[in-house]
């Protein structure tokens, strides 16, 4: 597969939300807002492409039947290192979202990619993948994250458009799993009509 | 599977043992670096929220508050300026909040007034509950000036004089109980010796 391929599959073709249906948790939790999508998406992002990359050095090094363990526990002090330093060095950013940055080690995309791409492919590849994967995750969300913050708070990136009254099932989650159904049928309808 | 490792008894153990102990390293390192600058941060913070819930101070005096079975303790600072105490900030809490516990600041001026609040910590749903930050709302300019032994610290709905935010009524309730109990912790411990 040529890059290029390989890093725009995680924006509309195989995008990790919307087709492959992975890291919901963390999608329907985190997007109450476009701004808390779009930084969860990045976090997430950063955690993905490194996972990878390591996964990707150390791939043939690691017997078969311990390769879930031992991505597990790379996935997961990746995470809790940034979370050590965004506290120490970002505080303000940490504040924002520092309640997201652990759903980041269950996010099923970064052991996802460990296992069907960087485990079995260089490392050029899997820094590609991982970062067109992140950035296709950190588009669903911000997008899902906009959806609901409009239509519950009549707000995007925290500017007010409507006032008043709105739909504030959007912020919470039953509006979660609305908002996004929809969005994943208007996905497939339009990729379908793309082939 | 692209591993060229057999997946034999000691190489599973071996890898795991290795993967582990890295791990364990990087993580230890880690957390060894951050955590001056962690404690620096959190201290940062809560200097800045004395400084915001209080008029201008030179001197600062600490006091921690046990408050009896079950409950945490409180934090009052004592502030003076030029030798004569002008304000306590009081550092208090509630279990109450929506998703949990919230971490409020406090400013008492000598006669218990409030002078100004601050959140030091919560975790309240995005777009509802974090609207009690003066960030996001002015949910918190009505507290100013209110003396609580004349103000109810409950919202409208439950007979008090709290405007509370809109369909955020238990975040609303909880800052009350936080403010309230910190009023109560000035009554007993600042309020003997006004001078």
């Amino acid at each position: 597969m040529n890059q290029i391929k390989n890093f725009t599959k995680g924006f509309i073709k195989e995008n990790p939300v919307f087709v492959l249906l992975l890291g919901l948790c963390p999608t329907l939790g985190v997007t109450t807002s476009a701004i808390n999508g779009l930084g969860m998406g990045l976090a997430t992002t950063f955690v993905l492409v490194m996972s990878n990359l390591v996964v990707s050095i150390v791939r043939d090094v690691i017997p078969d039947k311990v390769r879930i363990p031992s991505f597990i526990l790379i996935i997961a002090s990746f995470v809790t290192i940034v979370e050590l330093v965004m506290q120490a060095y970002t505080p303000g950013l940490f504040d924002a979202l520092g309640l997201f940055i652990p759903l980041i080690v269950v996010n099923c995309v970064v052991l996802g990619r460990a296992e069907a791409f960087a485990s079995k492919n260089n490392i050029g590849s899997s820094i590609i993948d991982g970062l067109g994967m992140g950035l296709g995750f950190s588009f669903a969300l911000t997008l899902l994250g906009a959806v609901r913050e409009l239509l519950g708070a009549g707000a995007i990136f925290g500017f007010n458009l409507i006032e008043g009254e709105l739909m504030l099932a959007f912020i919470l989650a039953p509006g979660a799993f609305i908002a996004l159904g929809y969005l994943i049928a208007l996905i497939n309808k339009l990729t379908s009509t793309q082939n | 599977m692209a591993s060229k490792r057999e997946s034999n008894f000691l190489n599973m153990v071996l890898t795991l043992f290795i993967v582990s102990a890295i791990a364990a390293l990087a993580l230890g390192g880690v957390y060894t670096v951050t955590k001056e600058p962690i404690a620096l941060a959190k201290k940062k913070k809560l200097e800045a929220a004395i400084k915001t819930v209080l008029p201008e101070f030179d001197t600062l005096r600490s006091e921690k508050i046990a408050l009896g079975d079950g409950e945490d303790s409180l934090v009052l600072y004592f502030a003076s300026k030029s030798k004569k105490v002008i304000g306590t900030a009081i550092k208090t809490y509630t279990m109450k909040g929506f998703s949990g516990r919230i971490e409020l600041m406090v400013g008492f001026l000598q006669d218990g007034t409030i002078n100004n609040t601050a959140v030091v910590s919560h975790k309240e749903t995005p777009g509802l509950g974090d609207k009690m930050d003066i960030r996001k709302s002015d949910f918190p300019t009505q507290f100013k000036g209110k003396n609580p032994s004349s103000y109810k610290l409950d919202v409208t709905k439950y007979g008090g004089d709290v405007d509370a935010i809109t369909a955020a009524t238990i975040s609303s309730r909880a800052f009350c109980d936080a403010v309230k109990r910190a009023y109560d912790a000035f009554e007993n411990h600042v309020g003997n010796d006004k001078k």
